[in-house]
């Protein structure tokens, strides 16, 4: 199974690369693909377009101002659901796409046991075993996969409502529709402070798909040196001595 | 018409606080009184109900039996449902039931709804949608005990018996209740109402024979606006579904007035938190960053 999926995601990735350029410079390092930037910004895109259509359903007495965006408060419910499926399909294919990289491992668990530190921003550097994704990425990454699980199930059974599942399937399916939702919201905020100016330079890993090695020993310093063979502590003691500032 | 203010908000869905100018007046509350034990089956009530409302023809279904389609419509808010119930000894008996929206004391529709104002409670005790702001989301449908609301696909709102809201906002009885060649319908307050169902429950019990005869006023959702005369209280299900003990799902009253403001705030700390990070933690940025100033007199201490 695993080798078929492997397959696809090359055929896509290569595809992708021969619409999209990967444009890397001195000094630095490819980090995503254009089938990964593409597929970012798909699940962005609905990602957003659901959540604005679902504030409307979730507290029109609050939110009604967003449902004006939609066409009025039954089009943004009837459109709502079409949102949702597409976030789901893309979501799928990242899904499939990161599969390997998101895999756990015992590095994570100890980034996650360093969690205070790293709030905390008393550690300039990550830990030396981070590598393409750390910890906190990939407790985000799965709790979407399981978020989108519950959003796809009882979405569906809210979308075909209580004439097909009955009034208590939809009325448990709405909580659980409801706390996905929530978890999401909060954990969004949270990925969007750090791509942008929480950690700067993390941004252009999703626009060109390219970050600076500084960026790279600093935040990934396993993943670094993987790809370059460099120790990430040296790499960046050495540019220190040299004078050279890592630019944002 | 009435000179008096007649229909006053006793509850809006999706809305916080009280409902404006709640209070103000006392209210009769008004009750539909239903003996299912003089019913004939004639259909007058569904006809007068389709011409009030000015519904357009809705099709019939034929199911060996007489009723005219299995359940309410969008457009078709009051039908007479036909049970044959087998007694013990064999005989058949014919129960006639007009169902329609039973316009409860505590509505789970109101309840269920999000929307502002798309479903309001009048304080005569009419439950009354609002399609101007109703969204179409269907959670009045799983709300509701008696699968009352129904969905237009094509206007993507949801419709209902109104009680005749605007007949009775008027001074006058609902359409329904005017059309009934029997006396099986009567209207007036609920005090009324339940006094005359009581006493004819009592005539059925001790003069007729029938001896589990009741009325249906469930308290489970607080007593509804329509009430029956039944002649077996005890087993309503056999009237085509009606639920002895109705109940809105927990998941509306703990998780919509309860949670779901409550956690909506708590999504938007993720937002205070990662602005009160970035302004006291401040942002992490690649290494090696540039080397702190030397502390010196030009070191403005602010």
């Amino acid at each position: 199974m695993s080798t078929a999926v492997e397959r696809f995601d090359d055929r896509a990735r290569e595809a992708f690369d021969r619409i999209g350029q990967n444009e890397v410079y001195v000094g630095e390092l490819q980090r995503h693909r254009v089938y990964t930037r593409f597929l970012h910004w798909m699940v962005a895109l609905f990602f957003f377009l659901a959540l604005f259509s679902g504030f409307g359903i979730y507290l029109p007495w609050l939110f009604r101002w967003f449902t004006p965006i939609f066409g009025g408060g039954p089009l943004a419910r009837a459109m709502h659901p079409w949102f949702g499926l597409g976030f789901v399909i893309f979501f799928g294919l990242q899904t499939l796409n990161w599969i390997a990289p998101m895999k756990w491992t015992p590095a994570d668990t100890r980034w996650m046991r360093n969690l205070k530190k790293t709030v905390g921003g008393t550690e300039k550097m990550e830990p030396p075993d981070t590598g393409f994704f750390n910890g906190g990425q990939k407790v985000q990454f799965w709790e979407i996969v399981g978020g989108s699980i519950a959003y796809l199930i009882t979405g569906i059974i809210l979308w075909a409502g209580a004439r097909y599942f009955g009034r208590w399937a939809v009325a448990i399916s709405y909580i659980l529709h409801d706390v996905s939702a929530i978890i999401m919201l909060g954990g969004i905020f949270i990925h969007i402070y750090l791509s942008t100016i929480g950690e700067p330079g993390t941004f252009r890993a999703m626009i060109r798909g390219a970050v600076t090695e500084a960026w790279a020993w600093t935040f990934h310093p396993a993943w670094y040196k993987e790809v370059t063979g460099r120790d990430p502590v040296e790499a960046c003691e050495e540019a220190r001595r040299r004078g050279q500032i890592a630019t944002q | 018409m009435s000179d008096r203010k007649t229909l006053q908000i006793k509850q809006i869905s999706g809305h916080s606080g009280t409902a404006p100018g709640f209070d103000m007046q006392r209210d009769a509350e008004v009750c539909k009184l239903i003996d299912t034990t003089i019913c004939i089956g004639c259909k007058a009530c569904e006809v007068a109900c389709v011409e009030w409302n000015d519904m357009p023809f809705s099709p019939t279904t034929f199911d060996n039996t007489y009723q005219t389609m299995p359940q309410t419509r969008w457009n078709f808010w009051n039908l007479i449902k036909f049970n044959e119930h087998q007694r013990e000894d064999g005989t058949i008996q014919w129960l006639m039931r007009k169902d329609q929206c039973m316009h409860c004391a505590d509505p789970g529709c109101l309840r269920a709804c999000p929307a502002d104002g798309a479903i309001v409670q009048y304080t005569n005790g009419i439950v009354d949608f609002q399609q101007e702001n109703c969204i179409g989301c269907e959670f009045c449908v799983s709300g509701c005990p008696y699968d009352i609301p129904k969905f237009n696909p094509s206007t993507k709102k949801v419709y209902k018996c109104t009680l005749c809201s605007d007949r009775v906002g008027s001074g006058l009885e609902p359409a329904c209740i005017k059309a009934c060649p029997t006396g099986c319908l009567k209207f007036g307050t609920k005090d009324d109402m339940k006094f005359i169902a009581e006493e004819r429950a009592k005539q059925l019990r001790e003069n007729f024979g029938f001896d589990k005869a009741g009325v249906y006023d469930p308290q489970s959702i607080g007593g509804t606006h329509v009430v029956y005369v039944l002649h077996d209280a005890e087993n309503p299900e056999r009237y085509g579904g009606l639920p002895k003990n109705p109940v809105i799902p927990w998941s509306y009253t703990v998780w919509k007035w309860l949670f779901k403001p409550v956690l909506g705030t708590f999504a938007l700390f993720g937002l205070v938190g990662v602005l009160l990070h970035y302004v006291t933690v401040g942002p992490r940025v690649p290494q090696p960053e540039p080397p702190l100033k030397k502390e010196g007199p030009d070191v403005h201490r602010g």
